[in-house]
């Protein structure tokens, strides 16, 4: 019982198809991490039934040989991801008590292929946010140590996700990225991070914060694991304008993938100020890691960097201003009733919506208003093509960049949230890949001298999460990060 | 060829243009796979992307493209293989999304036109600045219940192609010309039903004034006018009070008005400062629209005929005069069922069948064509009787009534009541030789001079007939025995 929750997916796999353990007696481990990890706040809405259910029907389907590539293993959702009959919130008072009738294209992958639902996790109100703090529930708290007594934000806005899977209360879980969401909270609570190219992952019936940036990734405690769980969540999805047409790709191959020659790019423009010494010299660390791996170092620029942050937080809160409008007070969610619609709205509006979502709310409305849209909307969009040019550009001369996740380890909680410029900055090193529609995975590679972990991120032109498995799995064995949060489950400890 | 309108001080020039909204015909909506079709119980035909359930998105109905492609190639118009769906943003209860997906910098259909003929047999053409794909609204219903306003979403998401005209139409007559011309394009295409009443087309117009030659003056906007005869009345309305306006000294706010269609009259709806700012911007949720030559080249082969081409050849080819062509083209129906009727046989006087006698009827018993007791072939055969002299034209006129009535061939009726014509010589001879017998006072004063009497014979023979002497035989057989 101890090793059930030190087993990474793939061991949990490979003991499940040798019937060495079974899909109950991994959730029952799972479902008392939960209880013990419970001041953790990771999960808003336990699925204790159907993980019951799905884990009794995987066990079948071992029995029958008849198991998915997933089958009987314990994956959280982030509360973002609409779920079938399944309070959905997107941890928002405007949400609350809201039951979609229907199930998003990536949790139903995971479901066709087995995996077991534990439940749904904490996250930053309509993911807006980079520490978690933006949750009606209260923050989820990171499960590596506190600092002078004060808890540790996960980071955000899938700050739930990242520190479920640290805390051992979640295998494997699912996040989304539109500016970092995955992979700055992965490095802060030291799991692996992976945000597929725009259009890989399905978006159908994931409550949108920005359209041409969201993409729903894998969080999982290995590369291999994210590969696992990555081939079942890809794939076209008709019901996706944007989603890619291309066919199914068994990851886990990649993962082992010599990356002999291969050539990986270190953009100078990164070096960005403020960033702490210890991020920087893990930086040159990983550097060192894949040229003994084999990896030719390039160092390239990328000379739009700069403008990647205010070009984000323009586009992002444009496309937010419009995309939350649904939440009107008028079809479900949240309705606080008034004399006349636009009272209504207001009001419903007003109390349903947290601080930080009004704010992106209004900013993206300014940006989008006539008069100021040329200045705005229009210039970021020029800059973002910009930007992309420039990864195109580097591509041409290397095949995956290297870069820090975040310019810093975890801070504590309340530390940034009353600034909303330096909580900003969490997403520097991460918004560029969402503007261009890279794949980016963050890889646990260090730790910081007060222990906390600290992540390395890579970057790959777009389909290419392949390389990035290989790349990150080069990373991940010579950093032979040494996973231990003081605050996980008992047996993880 | 500018009309001008007299005021007090001067005359003015009339500028109209019209942005029309056409729902495409089509089962399904723009982005969703429900029902488009009318008439549903409320809610009915609503999808979790028509509802915009959190997460739901949008894809693009191919029908749809097609329709509006075809619109634009029906109205000589350029194709755009290139178009983009943006956000329109505003908040309104039967707007489930907040907003609606429209085409605002990239339409899908650029410049074209469309030929307008007025009374006085003059063409005119009114350019088309663009069409462009939107969906449209749910329906709000605040007449079910005392405080409460209820939704209808069934409507929520179904395509409009909206259609914008330049501003070059210059009295209501040639506004009303223009919608029932473009209706009749829509129609032919079967790209829109044209259904005013159900609001499947309906138009706002945009009415100003000015001084022959002047710059354009200060518009309004007239919304959601769902008759031609609103059309009319509403521009009408707007010229007189625009032209009063100013000539008292006033001026023309520009603002969006409503037409009240009991007293015919326009009033403020919203002025420009109360306009939405819309916020366009370009649908994240799509990829922009692109289609090929070989898309456009396959609809452009499986178009139909239009009424100007259709118009053409019966003026030029079957003799009709241009009104006759006019009346048979205005809707594909009529022309559909005129080219079966006079297929193989005299297309004028088929015509003059169809347009007089026809309409005539089926305006009277108040029923559309398509319901008509008398079917093309049917007509046809009572033109074939008179053309082979088998019948009069008076007789043809019974022989029509009895047929609309009892929905029975011409010759069927012609033979149970026995009114075939009578061609034979020798017995029309002998019914004017008992007419001369029994007039022969009448007979002495015609042939004394009184020529006015031929028609008092003609009738007395016709009569004797009952009215199935073949009239010209009778008129050259009296003359024969008359005038000896």
């Amino acid at each position: 019982m101890s090793d059930l929750l030190k087993m990474t997916a793939t061991e949990a796999r490979n003991s499940l198809l040798k019937k060495e353990i079974s899909s109950v007696e991994l959730l029952n481990a799972y479902q008392n991490a939960m209880e013990n990890t419970k001041a953790l706040n990771n999960y808003v809405t336990l699925t204790l039934d159907t993980a019951k259910q799905m884990a009794v029907n995987a066990d079948k389907a071992y029995a029958q040989g008849s198991a998915g590539p997933l089958a009987g293993l314990p994956i959280g959702v982030k509360d973002l991801f609409c779920t079938k009959d399944i309070e959905t919130t997107a941890c928002s008072a405007i949400l609350k008590g809201f039951l979609p009738s229907y199930e998003s294209t990536v949790t139903s992958n995971i479901w066709h292929s087995g995996g077991v639902m534990l439940g749904k996790l904490n996250c930053d109100e309509f993911a807006m946010g980079s520490s978690n703090e933006t949750s009606i529930f209260g923050p989820a708290v990171n499960p590596w140590s506190k600092i002078d007594g004060i808890d540790l934000s996960p980071g955000g806005s899938s700050g739930g996700s990242a520190s479920s899977v640290a805390a051992g209360s979640a295998l494997m879980s699912l996040g989304t990225d539109t500016g970092g969401s995955i992979r700055q909270p992965a490095a802060f609570c030291g799991v692996v991070g992976l945000k597929p190219t725009y259009g890989r992952c399905s978006r159908w019936g994931i409550v949108a914060f920005a359209s041409s940036l969201d993409q729903a990734g894998p969080f999982t405690r290995t590369v291999e694991d994210s590969a696992l769980i990555f081939s079942v969540m890809a794939g076209h999805d008709p019901k996706d304008s944007t989603s890619a047409s291309l066919g199914y790709t068994n990851f886990s191959e990649a993962v082992k993938s010599s990356i002999e020659g291969i050539r990986v790019g270190i953009p100078a423009e990164y070096n960005v100020d403020g960033m702490d010494i210890e991020i920087s010299d893990l930086w040159k660390k990983g550097r060192a890691w894949l040229e003994q791996a084999g990896a030719k170092i390039v160092d390239i620029n990328l000379p739009h960097t700069k403008y990647a942050l205010p070009c984000y937080y323009i586009i992002a809160p444009a496309e937010a201003s419009s995309n939350l409008a649904r939440y009107d007070g008028i079809r479900y969610g949240k309705r606080i009733e008034a004399e006349t619609l636009d009272a209504m709205y207001e009001a419903t509006r007003a109390d349903g919506f947290g601080e930080e979502v009004q704010r992106r709310i209004l900013i993206g409305t300014y940006a989008l208003s006539a008069g100021y849209y040329d200045a705005y909307y229009l210039k970021a969009q020029q800059v973002r093509r910009l930007i992309k040019e420039d990864f195109e550009r580097a591509f041409n001369d290397v095949d995956a960049i290297l870069t820090p996740t975040t310019p810093t380890p975890a801070f504590p909680l309340g530390a940034e949230v009353s600034d909303p410029i330096t909580m900003y900055l969490n997403d520097v090193f991460t918004v560029p890949a969402n503007l261009a529609g890279l794949p980016g995975i963050s890889v646990p590679a260090g730790f910081s001298n007060q222990g906390l972990p600290l992540g390395l991120q890579l970057l790959a032109p777009p389909f290419e999460e392949g390389r990035l498995f290989s790349v990150a799995n080069a990373i991940e064995k010579q950093a032979e990060f040494l996973f231990a949060p003081a605050r996980a489950a008992g047996d993880l400890q | 060829m500018s009309i001008l309108v007299s005021g007090r001080t001067g005359d003015w020039e009339i500028v109209i243009g019209m942005e029309v909204h056409a729902q495409v015909v089509s089962n399904s909506k723009l982005f969703s796979g429900s029902s488009a079709v009318f008439g549903a119980s409320p809610n009915n035909h609503v999808s979790l992307v028509d509802a915009a359930m959190p997460g739901m998105l949008p894809v693009i109905n191919r029908q749809c493209v097609k329709q509006a492609v075809l619109t634009g190639l029906g109205l000589n118009a350029k194709i755009n293989k290139f178009s983009v769906f943006d956000r329109k943003n505003y908040f309104y209860a039967d707007l489930p999304q907040g907003y609606q997906i429209s085409q605002f910098k990239h339409p899908i259909v650029g410049e074209g036109e469309v030929r307008i003929e007025l009374s006085d047999g003059s063409i005119h053409k009114v350019g088309i600045e663009r069409l462009h794909l939107e969906q449209d609204a749910g329906k709000s219903l605040h007449d079910q219940h005392p405080s409460k306003s209820y939704i209808d979403l069934n409507r929520s998401g179904v395509a409009l192609m909206e259609i914008v005209s330049k501003p070059e139409m210059h009295s209501a007559e040639q506004a009303a010309a223009y919608i029932k011309k473009l209706r009749s394009i829509l129609r032919y295409l079967g790209t829109c039903d044209g259904n005013m009443e159900e609001g499947s087309l309906r138009a706002d117009v945009n009415v100003s004034v000015r001084r022959p030659g002047d710059a354009l003056g200060t518009r309004t906007e007239t919304k959601n006018l769902n008759s031609v005869r609103f059309i009319m009345q509403a521009i009408e309305f707007e010229v007189q009070r625009q032209i009063e306006l100013i000539e008292d000294g006033g001026e023309v706010i520009q603002e969006t008005r409503l037409f009240d269609t009991t007293t015919g009259m326009t009033r403020t709806m919203r002025g420009k400062e109360d306009a939405h700012d819309y916020r366009y911007f370009p649908d994240p949720d799509l990829l922009p629209l692109t289609f090929d030559d070989a898309f456009i080249d396959e609809l452009k082969e499986g178009m139909p005929e239009l009424p100007d081409e259709i118009k053409n050849r019966m003026v030029n080819e079957y003799g009709l005069s241009s009104y006759d062509a006019n009346v048979l083209t205005e809707e594909r129906e009529t022309a559909m069922f005129y080219e079966l009727a006079s297929n193989g046989r005299d297309r004028k006087i088929t015509a003059n069948w169809m347009s007089v006698e026809l309409f005539g009827a089926l305006n009277k018993a108040g029923i559309e064509l398509a319901q008509s007791p008398v079917k093309p072939k049917q007509l046809g055969g009572l033109v074939d009787l008179i053309s082979d002299g088998s019948i009069s034209g008076k007789i043809a006129k019974e022989v029509f009534s009895a047929m609309f009535e009892t929905g029975k061939d011409a010759k069927v009726i012609v033979e149970e009541r026995g009114l075939k014509q009578v061609s034979d010589e020798s017995a029309i001879i002998s019914m004017i030789d008992e007419v001369l017998a029994a007039n022969l006072d009448k007979v002495e004063e015609y042939r004394g001079g009184k020529e006015k009497l031929f028609g008092f014979f003609v009738g007395q023979v016709m009569k004797a007939s009952k009215g199935q002497a073949n009239p010209g035989m009778v008129n050259q057989l009296l003359k024969q025995k008359l005038d000896i």
